[in-house]
């Protein structure tokens, strides 16, 4: 699996309030992605492309078990690459297909905006601007799986355990 | 190799004889803890059948009693998911309410030696009953009630020995803001904790430390069960089986350390994180402060309520200060009334709310506009948390934000007691 796009660079201890704020997740849930980074890079989730990739820093990701990757998914981001993520946060990008990789260095590696190249099978990043490739962390292929399946939904529907979305509560 | 607590409960819940940090496991899940806020947008999607219905308990907690239809509709749902499938663990809008950690808690859901998953990230909360707990994603508990089976990686762990006794001010919130202070954060680590400091320490003020490990990213945070754990469990669930599960002499871990707690002192974070963001309350800013909380899963107790009652006996609230305290559920509310803790407090001019997860994250009870300050004993302080991005959180003990209230400025609470 390989991912081409062009890079947003966030620090350390991103967190999953300032991509999905608690007064934004009561509002109609098609709203709720635009508000991603409102509190601390307003404007961002207008810039943002399907297809762009995610660089962060340590622990990005960390605080809730809310669907924060979800909104990252819906503004396009395919993908989010740091030098470490959280492990809840990890588990929900699985959970909703977005492919996430761990990259020790990455921060100095990739300046904002430069164009990278993702490979799931090895593991590694390229950065297109200056050719170098950086090695990211193995994970299991049962992970692997659930992000390339586009999360653990359309894993149970294709299992038939699921029931139709209940239209009161969409 | 001999392996941590948090390994031998793994282990188990995976069906394996031994398990190693970078292993990736499938468990069984013993207890499944689903909550209003699976219902919300359908973030967990109904599965057409349940795995066991008596390992499921569901509660309304974040927004209940229902603030809107569509929150209504939320919690409408979760009761037809109950009755669907036979869940008769089932805590509604009434004397059985209450915010999910604090139930599992006090029901004697949470057991010793087992596996327990929710979507909430404090569920470590029950690690407190030597109970390895977990928050996970919307989808996966989706795939745990339809399965019963979820994944973890092994981490490493790192062993704290308490030893001492905390001063009758402090509370589990000082001990956490001290490790997060001196040792930083613990992603992709589990921790646990023996010694004769926690068997001097309530239940309560055990389960603000488990509680509050989400905040220094801890994966699963478990206490050695003593005597005082298994007797708080078998007078609540007495028909429960359960095996509590000890670390092997020869466990290895990412490291030791030792705290004790008598050397700890009131402590307040900054905004933002309690990760290297605390300093000693008597040091801090004296800014005004326009709000101060108690509740959420961390602290919503009893102990809470008795300590926050005794800071403000005979005493009133600062002028410009509002001083809201949310109990972690009804039951608690009741006996903190039978106690005259809540006549003390409103009495004080303290705002006495139902029990929800309420202001803590942002939902209710206690919103904050651009610019103010607010002192909390809640869980977490991150930046737009409790309402306006602009607003401030400072994070104490009960003890703390119970003076603070009176003075309107961060105040250590041990010249009030």
């Amino acid at each position: 699996m390989r991912f081409d796009g062009k890079s947003w660079k966030f620090g350390d201890h991103i967190n999953t309030d300032l991509i999905l704020p608690g007064p934004v997740m009561l509002m109609p849930y098609d709203e709720q992605p635009q508000y991603a980074f409102h509190a601390n890079r307003p404007g961002w989730a207008a810039e943002v492309s399907q297809g762009d990739i995610i660089v962060g820093g340590q622990n990005f990701g960390t605080g809730s078990g809310r669907p924060a990757a979800r909104s990252l998914k819906e503004l396009g981001i395919t993908c989010i690459i740091a030098e470490s993520i959280n492990g809840l946060f990890f588990r929900n990008c699985a959970n909703y297909g977005v492919f996430a990789l761990e990259c020790p260095g990455i921060s100095k590696f990739i300046e904002e905006g430069d164009e990278i190249e993702v490979e799931f099978g090895q593991f590694t990043v390229r950065n297109k601007r200056t050719g170098e490739v950086l090695q990211g962390t193995h994970f299991p292929e049962m992970v692997l799986e659930v992000m390339r399946a586009g999360g653990i939904y359309p894993m149970m529907e294709a299992k038939g355990l699921l029931e139709e979305p209940n239209p009161e509560t969409a | 190799m001999g392996m941590t607590m948090v390994e031998k409960i793994l282990a188990r819940s995976a069906g394996l004889e031994n398990v190693s940090p970078g292993d990736v496991i499938t468990v069984d899940v013993g207890t499944a803890v689903v909550i209003d806020q699976n219902f919300m947008h359908n973030r967990m999607r109904e599965p057409k059948q349940v795995f066991d219905p008596d390992k499921i308990v569901i509660m309304l907690d974040h927004i209940a009693p229902a603030d809107s239809p569509m929150r209504a509709s939320m919690h409408k749902a979760a009761r037809r998911f109950a009755d669907k499938h036979g869940i008769t663990r089932f805590h509604d809008v009434n004397n059985g309410l209450g915010i999910c950690h604090q139930l599992v808690a006090d029901f004697g859901y949470a057991l010793p030696g087992t596996l327990l998953a929710c979507v909430d990230s404090h569920t470590c909360s029950a690690g407190a009953f030597n109970c390895a707990a977990r928050g996970i994603g919307h989808p996966e508990m989706s795939q745990v009630c339809a399965t019963g089976q979820t994944w973890f990686p092994v981490c490493e762990t790192i062993r704290y020995t308490l030893t001492g006794t905390l001063a009758p001010a402090m509370n589990g919130k000082d001990i956490i803001l001290h490790i997060g202070n001196t040792y930083g954060e613990h992603a992709m680590h589990n921790v646990e904790f023996v010694g004769e400091g926690v068997s001097g320490m309530s239940m309560n003020a055990r389960r603000t430390l488990a509680t509050m490990c989400a905040e220094i990213s801890v994966e699963f945070a478990v206490f050695e069960a003593d005597d005082r754990c298994i007797a708080h469990i078998r007078e609540r669930n007495p028909d429960a089986e359960f095996e509590a599960q000890f670390a092997d002499p020869d466990a290895v871990y990412a490291a030791e350390r030792t705290v004790d707690l008598g050397a700890i002192e009131p402590l307040v974070a900054y905004p933002g994180t309690i990760v290297a963001n605390a300093r000693p309350v008597k040091d801090a800013d004296q800014d005004h402060i326009d709000q101060a909380f108690i509740g959420s899963c961390a602290n919503g107790t009893l102990d809470d309520f008795e300590i926050a009652a005794k800071v403000v006996k005979g005493r009133k609230i600062a002028r410009g200060t509002r001083f809201i305290v949310t109990p972690g559920s009804q039951a608690i509310f009741l006996e903190a009334m039978r106690r005259g803790y809540v006549q003390t407090l409103m009495e004080a001019g303290a705002v006495v709310t139902n029990s929800t997860c309420g202001a803590c994250c942002g939902y209710s009870n206690g919103i904050l506009a651009p610019g103010e300050k607010c002192v909390t004993a809640s869980t977490r302080n991150f930046k737009g948390r409790m309402g306006s991005p602009e607003a401030e959180i400072f994070l104490a003990s009960p003890a703390t934000v119970a003076a603070t209230a009176i003075r309107g400025t961060l105040t250590d609470p041990r010249e009030f007691l």
